[in-house]
């Protein structure tokens, strides 16, 4: 088994004296260039000094996504505005995006990591890569698309969209690999079996897919219907993008790059430390990017660190695949989403009844599909169709505009939607992954 | 002569014109002229009654979404020809016609149509100018 890097199975001891000395140094950075930290490590009475290993790291306080806010948009940079070479953005609670930006140094760490994840994958510089995650603000497309360059494959930037368009340049450009989120990857066979696409005529062998949850049934599914390897591949735009975390081809949990990230598990509810193989908040801390080096930073992802080593050789750590959130962000078709983001847009339209409710559905093998679903009252309603109908489009748009996503938006009958004591119950998910 | 009429909003699913309908029945509102426009989520029915302030009533007491519109209700001959006459007013006049229904009357077997146009008082004029038979509450309450 061929690794990209030899960092990936360096004894633990090496491993720990290079995480240590990486946490010492980007420790006593953030605490020179981000006011923020400084004056959140003055306050926890911790000093850059307390930091001698990353035994001490549980000394160090944590940063949430609220911080990211009350920053936003460079107050978390460690690195001046004529170092940053790129911003990636994903969206927020309030309306306000959660901003990042990366150095030179940091671009080129996050390639090798991507470099990393593709030859886990079985990929080498041979390959031609199939690059469907979006292109843009989101981290997925232009994050893989480096990596693949790096690793000397050639990458094709199809970016989302247009399947059949897609099945067509996979077939003719002879597409080895394929990236995108592993409900694309369904929606694409889908499409491919309606179109009869001769899947004989493709060269595809294996995909990294990532970007929403997923699970072993729709591993099975994207395997038996492409006859490729699918493997899970973890990020998020705050520690770096995709490539923190990459299954290998044993398909049992994503090993971490804990050369540049340092995991932990918490509970959630008391932020102290569980042991490996107990589920928790997972949390990280940068101790290599230059950009924006979050220190302990809550993902709000649910998952356990596996306290086994692979059978592929690696000595870098796994993590299970997740299994859920301590909050109530909703990943759809890759773009996160928090209701209260949806629940703003609704209240911002004139005469729209606070009373709304989401619908969150997946058909098999397709999309994740959003429905709104929004109360008429007599100041909205019409006697005329067209009325009800473009309001009903209206409010899609608003939501389109705002957050990025396609939803549809369905007027029903007053008080049809469940009040329920305190906290209403929102969100339905009735998505089977 | 406007008529008024209850335009209720309903959401596609089954039972629902069934409940509403109820509501009205038990209340002994009698129902004179009905259509239903739908579309993939929902519909709007559209009712003509005998006592439109107690239907309105009732149902505003259900939570039903309901809103009162007027209409003109014109009578024409129920032969070739008949709706024809009454649209030509209209496309003279450059009179949008939002919606519009029809059904035949049992006392004469003259066809009765129901409007919603944009310009309704105007309507009202042309209409009368052109010797076109327009209903009252009073005739339609009666059909």
């Amino acid at each position: 088994m061929e690794f990209y890097s030899k960092a990936e199975s360096m004894s633990r001891e090496e491993l720990e004296k290079l995480q240590s000395e990486r946490l010492i140094k980007t420790v006593r950075r953030v605490y020179e260039k981000v006011p923020f930290y400084k004056k959140k490590f003055d306050e926890a009475g911790v000093s850059p000094k307390d930091i001698k290993s990353v035994a001490d790291l549980s000394k160090l306080p944590f940063t949430t996504k609220q911080d990211m806010r009350d920053n936003y948009p460079y107050g978390l940079f460690a690195a001046p505005m004529k170092d940053i070479c790129r911003i990636h953005a994903s969206s927020g609670t309030t309306g306000k995006m959660t901003v990042v930006g990366y150095t030179k140094n940091d671009i080129e760490v996050w390639a090798e990591l991507i470099a990393r994840c593709i030859t886990m994958a079985g990929g080498t510089k041979d390959d031609i890569i199939h690059n469907a995650y979006g292109y843009g603000l989101f981290t997925g497309g232009l994050g893989v698309h480096y990596g693949a360059e790096k690793l000397g494959a050639t990458v094709i930037p199809v970016s989302g969209g247009n399947s059949q368009r897609q099945l067509k340049i996979m077939e003719d450009f002879g597409s080895t690999m394929l990236t995108c989120t592993p409900s694309y990857a369904l929606n694409l066979a889908e499409t491919a079996k309606e179109m009869h696409l001769d899947r004989s005529k493709l060269k595809l062998k294996a995909g990294l897919f990532g970007a929403e949850p997923w699970s072993e049934n729709m591993r099975r599914d994207i395997e038996k219907m492409w006859g490729i390897d699918a493997l899970d591949i973890y990020g998020l735009s705050e520690i770096m993008g995709p490539g923190v975390a990459n299954e290998c081809l044993q398909k049992n949990g994503l090993h971490i790059f804990e050369d540049h990230f340092i995991p932990e598990i918490i509970d959630p509810a008391t932020g102290k430390n569980v042991p490996d193989g107990v589920a928790g908040e997972l949390v990280f801390t940068c101790i290599t990017k230059e950009g924006i080096p979050l220190i302990r930073y809550r993902t709000r992802d649910i998952t356990r660190l596996l306290p086994t080593q692979c059978a592929c050789g690696r000595t870098l750590r796994r993590m299970e695949r997740l299994s859920g959130r301590t909050d109530d962000m909703l990943i759809i078709r890759g773009v996160n989403v928090f209701p209260s983001e949806i629940e703003m847009v609704i209240m911002n339209i004139e005469g729209v009844e606070p009373h709304y409710q989401i619908i969150i559905d997946r058909a098999e093998h397709g999309l994740d599909e959003l429905e709104v679903q929004v109360e008429v009252n007599e100041k909205i309603f019409s006697d005329e169709i067209k009325v009800l109908e473009d309001l009903e489009k209206k409010i899609a748009k608003e939501i389109f505009t705002i957050l990025g996503i396609g939803v549809k938006v369905k007027l029903v009958e007053p008080k049809t939607i469940a009040r329920s004591e305190g906290k209403a119950k929102r969100i339905i998910d009735k998505r089977k992954i | 002569m406007k008529i008024v009429q209850l335009s209720i909003f309903l959401e596609n699913k089954a039972g629902r014109l069934a409940q509403v309908i109820e509501i009205l029945a038990k209340t002994g509102v009698n129902i004179r002229a009905l259509a239903l426009a739908d579309t993939k989520d929902f519909g709007v029915l559209r009712i003509i009654v005998d006592e439109p302030d107690k239907a309105v009533k009732v149902l505003k007491e259900a939570n039903v979404v309901v809103k009162t519109t007027d209409i003109i209700a014109v009578e024409v001959e129920d032969t070739p020809g008949g709706l024809d006459k009454v649209l030509k007013v209209f496309k003279d006049e450059e009179i949008n016609i939002e919606y519009m229904y029809a059904f035949v009357e049992k006392n004469n077997n003259n066809a009765v149509l129901v409007f919603r146009v944009d310009k309704t008082d105007e309507s009202i004029v042309k209409l009368t100018a052109k010797k076109v038979k327009i209903l009252t509450a009073g005739d339609v309450s009666k059909i």
